[in-house]
């Protein structure tokens, strides 16, 4: 058996050359040092999005992207298929837990300053991909159909038609149409499952293969204290840590979604008032919280039009901060990028805890 | 007029000839045709995406599925006109008016608040009063107003004029 087993992948390796990777694997080292624990909520990011693509698949076989059907089919699916609602569940806790890690992530390599010289593509890539989740959590909230996800569709398509001169353009091709309805549905959906996961794949490629190929960066107090590190290798070792968080990462999801399975709520009605509490989901939190604070008029200009305005050039810097923190050969990095870091951290926790906890009829 | 050249790289003396060579010609026709596939599957691609003009409702009035005794001061209820949502209100004192309930905002639907006596609108705390008029939080314009008309038990929401 051993050897007919030998044999097959002898024959795949004569023609794919694959055996070129383990050398390369054998060599790859990861540098150990106090900060070695925030390499893994990458992978664990990676992990989810992985659980994403499979829960979806399954949810296929259920779902009707229509606004006559969505609802009646996401109900079926939880209280009639066996499993649905698990399945369901660890799709919609993992959505949440997947962009956290992202968020996370994000953070801490910004607080590293692992975007440094060469590693500017791989932030990019890493900043388009958290981009393109909160796409996939915008679209998936909508397919449900139901109340709270019709509303939040509603702000969110109008948001970008407050737009000077293309924004009314933008949130037609969105919707569908004037307004939201059964042909928003359908175009969530196809942007669901077609158009968002086909980019996340091109960038998840793109970015494990700079990661891969640049190594893990050693932050810069590290490097400070100029002792030489400490390594381990990637394989096994580093991999196998990272299988860990892994399964970390499925506890965690398993036990959200049976201790907390995902609602449905009610069927959307497009004309019923929007309910007192609506939300959206936490990512997008912080900036519904301050769209609710602006006053109606900035300088002359309405008051939303700034705040979009100001979360555009925010992901805008963002993308674009290892072009914009770059110190001068031989000096020490500025403190100015961690400070910003910090505040947009506590901007975000502290808006996000606001949206939570003010009475919503106030 | 197409002339025999030698290309790009010009003569052994290094001269790149003058006017239309056959190889700039080919280079030319090939990149015309490329642009011209193009455009000839991008264009209807664009249309396609780009959903087609639904014609807009006529709708110009619309007579209330619920009489004026149904409302008592202080109350609001949202009802269709057309394809979109309106609201009809009581004031306090006991005047009926009607707006469209989408509010100037972000576009949620707004609900009549008896505790405040104003619309309301739940999405971002938005705040008008008995006429419509925006007061309070985000919401950058008045609600538009349409007109009410009162015949016998009907009630008649029509465009204002």
């Amino acid at each position: 058996m051993r050897k007919v087993v030998g044999a097959v992948l002898r024959w795949i390796d004569d023609r794919l050359g694959l055996s070129a990777i383990f050398p390369l694997m054998r060599k790859k080292e990861v540098p150990i040092h106090k900060h070695s624990f925030w390499y893994y909520l990458g992978g664990m990011a990676l992990f989810l999005f992985f659980l994403q693509v499979g829960t979806g698949i399954l949810l296929l076989l259920y779902y009707r992207p229509s606004s006559e059907g969505a609802f009646e089919s996401v109900q079926f699916l939880m209280s009639e298929v066996r499993f649905g609602w698990l399945v369901r569940s660890i799709h919609s806790w993992g959505a949440n837990l997947m962009i956290f890690m992202a968020f996370v992530h994000l953070f801490s390599v910004l607080l590293l300053k692992a975007y440094r010289k060469p590693r500017e593509l791989t932030w990019m890539t890493g900043v388009l991909l958290l981009f393109v989740a909160l796409g996939l959590g915008f679209t998936g909230y909508l397919l449900p159909w139901n109340e709270l996800a019709f509303f939040a569709t509603r702000v969110g398509t109008e948001i970008p038609g407050v737009t000077p001169v293309v924004g009314p353009f933008i949130r037609t091709l969105l919707r569908g149409g004037d307004d939201v309805s059964g042909a928003t549905l359908t175009r969530f959906y196809m942007f669901h499952i077609s158009v968002l996961p086909a980019i996340a794949f091109l960038l998840v490629t793109l970015h494990v293969i700079l990661v891969q190929r640049l190594g893990m960066s050693v932050p810069p107090s590290v490097e400070a204290e100029g002792r030489p590190l400490r390594t381990m290798k990637f394989f096994p070792n580093f991999l196998m840590r990272d299988l860990m968080g892994w399964l970390a990462a499925l506890a965690i999801l398993s036990a959200m979604a049976a201790l907390n399975p995902a609602h449905l709520g009610d069927k959307a009605d497009p004309f019923a008032a929007a309910p007192a509490g609506i939300r959206p989901e936490w990512y997008f939190m912080f900036m519904f919280q301050t769209l609710k604070y602006l006053p109606s008029h900035i300088l002359g200009i309405d008051g939303d039009l700034v705040g979009i305005a100001a979360f555009g050039l925010a992901a805008l810097v963002l993308m674009l901060i290892p072009f914009l923190d770059r110190p001068a050969p031989g000096q020490k990095p500025k403190p100015l990028w961690t400070w910003l870091t910090l505040i947009a951290i506590t901007y975000i926790v502290v808006l996000t805890w606001l949206g939570y906890s003010m009475n919503p009829t106030a | 007029m197409v002339t025999q050249g030698a290309g790009s790289a010009g003569g052994p003396s290094g001269e790149r000839p003058r006017g239309l060579t056959r190889k700039r010609f080919v280079n030319w026709l090939l990149g015309t045709s490329v642009g011209g596939l193009l455009a000839a599957v991008l264009y209807p691609v664009t249309r396609y995406i780009v959903p087609p003009k639904v014609a807009e409702s006529a709708v110009s009035s619309v007579v209330l599925p619920f009489t004026p005794a149904e409302l008592p001061n202080n109350s609001g209820r949202i009802f269709r006109f057309g394809s979109k949502p309106g609201i009809l209100i009581r004031t306090d004192s006991g005047e009926l008016r009607a707006f469209s309930a989408r509010c100037t905002h972000l576009d949620c639907t707004v609900q009549y608040r008896d505790d405040l006596h104003q619309i309301w609108c739940a999405c971002h705390n938005g705040h008008y009063d008995q006429s419509g008029r925006n007061i309070e939080g985000p919401p950058p314009r008045p609600l538009p107003p349409y007109d009410v008309n009162v015949r016998g038990d009907q009630i008649v929401v029509s465009v204002s004029a």
